[in-house]
């Protein structure tokens, strides 16, 4: 098997068995990223030198039998999370020349566990968008093509769009993403790859440029529920640079894939079949029951009364948030600089320059939402709506182990669809928000294919800090769908 | 709620963003069409609810009040648009 295509837990045990050395594995990688990035765009920054060096090292220490848990696996790291030394961009103009001083705790964790850093994988501007198309940098290519049609180009999902079609071409083993109402989760169904937002607090926030900070979740998207559950182990921890951090233990993920499902209690919410949720998707639903039915679960009809209003909230709670946490690019202290006659004319034009429009647009509805006599009747009537969402999930909760539902309302779309209408584009994370304003951990899983050959996901939602359920009832789905599709474009093909 | 474009000038003039005068009615019409969709929340009854201020899975910390980071100025500066010295440069703010 090509080595691009190994999974990361195949990997480890490759190099430690010294069937290929971690040299090769990821050359493999940089190889493809250099044979097919020009035409996915998934990367704003290859970083071929570092990582070959990096995998060097890692050689030495599988010589010494020193090597830590992801010694040698080559890993995209999605451009929001800070990287010392390596220019860090966020998909935006206003940072193209940020070169961190320092390195994200999330990251730092990952380097401590022997991983290496491929590329900067590419994003929707500041992780605002849901198809990779705010990107400064261009936009993203889905990997996968529809039945009979080489031509029309695909979104990946967004905002992690350059991680998921990464690690589904084979570009990484795996890739970090961040999640603030789905950008992990919409971008791994859409790509065919199994993404995982964690509980929020699992994984510390410091080092990752803020979007909306009460949201805002790192977590590993790959193609195993495994390699998720290995990435997860490296990335979780308290972290007290990040006031949000919550100190409880991290369990061993591993342990709970393949744990039996005996007696599990899934949750069905009847919300869920909402208006606009394709039909394929539908049946690969009803699927997912069965076979959680025969893994020996027991389905409950559950309801979350408040799913519908969860969009409209989030669309003002982030907005809020993304006004005031990006009135820090003022063009003074990081950042490019937009020169003016006053001091105000500077941050206006800078502005201007810096961010794109769907950026633009969510600053002015977050600093409208929260301006004077707005913000009660948007800001604080959204805050009481998410007690609201919460709460559904906290009911639900005492009745079921975790939830079962789709991951989006259909597969991927065409590049330059639904983008006259913002409200249209918001529609994606229909599904993945309720979790996200409520703070739960969810994972995405692959499934099956729609009839125009696109790969179709499945979500699952747990309770705070029970991520093992997820990996638990997410493997019994990748068991019995045996989800072995590839996309048309990736790297094994390329040669 | 409908935003008119005075409206949308002074939400621009808060969030510090330049807008042209012909940026102005796409502007008003993205902006209106999203606050026309989140009036929504007005069927919502949320008499007596505690707004959700994060998402409470643990309390906030306090550390001691010691200087943990510094003696890092180049590292702060190394970004900066336009540094003179130890010093960020600024347009004149006083006249």
């Amino acid at each position: 098997m090509s080595l691009t295509e190994l999974t990361i837990a195949d990997a480890a045990a490759g190099l430690r068995a010294r069937k290929f050395s971690a040299v090769e594995l990821v050359r493999a990688h940089t190889d493809a990223i250099t044979a097919l990035n020009p035409r996915l765009n998934a990367y704003i920054t290859p970083t071929a030198d570092a990582a070959l060096q990096a995998a060097s090292h890692a050689d030495e220490a599988l010589a010494k039998n020193e090597a830590r848990p992801l010694t040698g696996i080559p890993l995209g790291i999605k451009d929001l999370f800070c990287t010392h030394g390596v220019r860090t961009t966020a998909a935006s103009n206003i940072l193209k020349n940020f070169v961190p001083p320092y390195e994200s705790t999330v990251t730092a964790n990952l380097l401590r566990d022997g991983a290496v850093f491929v590329g900067k994988t590419n994003l929707d501007e500041f992780a605002m968008g849901s198809a990779n198309i705010t990107s400064a940098f261009g936009p993203v290519e889905n990997p996968w093509k529809r039945n009979g049609d080489a031509e029309t180009k695909l979104v990946p999902g967004g905002s992690s769009g350059g991680s998921a079609a990464a690690v589904a071409a084979g570009l990484a083993m795996g890739a970090t993403g961040t999640d603030t109402g789905g950008s992990i989760r919409q971008p791994a169904a859409y790509c065919g790859i199994v993404g995982l937002k964690p509980t929020y607090g699992r994984c510390s926030r410091f080092g990752t440029i803020a979007y909306a900070s009460s949201l805002d979740q790192a977590g590993p998207m790959a193609r195993s529920v495994r390699d998720c559950a290995i990435m997860l182990q490296s990335m979780a921890g308290f972290d007290p640079r990040d006031s949000t951090s919550v100190n409880c233990d991290v369990p061993d993920y591993s342990a709970a894939v393949g744990r039996s499902l005996k007696g599990l209690k899934v949750g069905i919410p009847a919300e869920y079949r909402a208006e606009g949720l394709s039909a394929e998707i539908e049946a690969a639903w009803q699927q997912g029951i069965e076979w959680l039915k025969a893994a020996g679960c027991e389905i409950v009809d559950v309801s979350l009364p408040h799913t519908k209003y969860g969009l409209a909230t989030y669309y003002i709670v982030a907005p809020a948030e993304c006004s005031s946490n990006l009135a820090r690019y003022d063009g003074l202290r990081f950042g490019e600089r937009v020169p003016g006659d006053t001091l105000d004319a500077m941050y206006e034009a800078t502005r201007r320059a810096g961010f794109g429009p769907e950026v633009r647009r969510r600053i002015m509805m977050g600093t409208y939402v929260l301006s004077a006599g707005y913000y009660d009747a948007y800001y604080l009537k959204a805050q009481k709506v998410r007690s609201l969402i919460r709460r559904d999930f906290t009911e639900s909760f005492q009745k079921v182990d975790v939830l079962l539902t789709p991951t989006a309302p259909t597969p991927a779309f065409a590049q330059g669809e639904k983008t006259d209408d913002p409200v249209q584009m918001y529609l994606n994370d229909i599904f993945t928000v309720p979790a996200s304003m409520a703070g739960m951990p969810a994972m995405s899983v692959p499934v099956g294919l729609g009839a125009t050959g696109l790969p179709l996901g499945l979500q699952l939602i747990g309770r705070p800090f029970d991520e093992e359920t997820l990996l638990a009832a997410g493997s019994a789905l990748e068991n019995a769908a045996g989800f072995t599709h590839r996309p048309a474009i990736r790297a094994e093909g390329a040669k | 709620m409908s935003l008119d474009p005075a409206t949308v000038r002074r939400i621009a003039r808060l969030a510090r963003i330049g807008i042209d005068e012909s940026d102005l009615p796409a502007l008003q019409g993205e902006l209106n069409g999203i606050l026309g969709w989140v009036e929504q929340l007005n069927e919502v009854d949320v008499e007596g609810v505690t707004p959700m201020v994060g998402t409470g899975h643990a309390a906030l910390r306090t550390r001691p009040d010691v200087v943990t980071d510094g003696n890092c100025r180049d590292a702060v500066l190394s970004n900066a648009p336009d540094a003179v010295g130890p010093f960020y440069t600024v347009p004149k703010v006083v006249e």
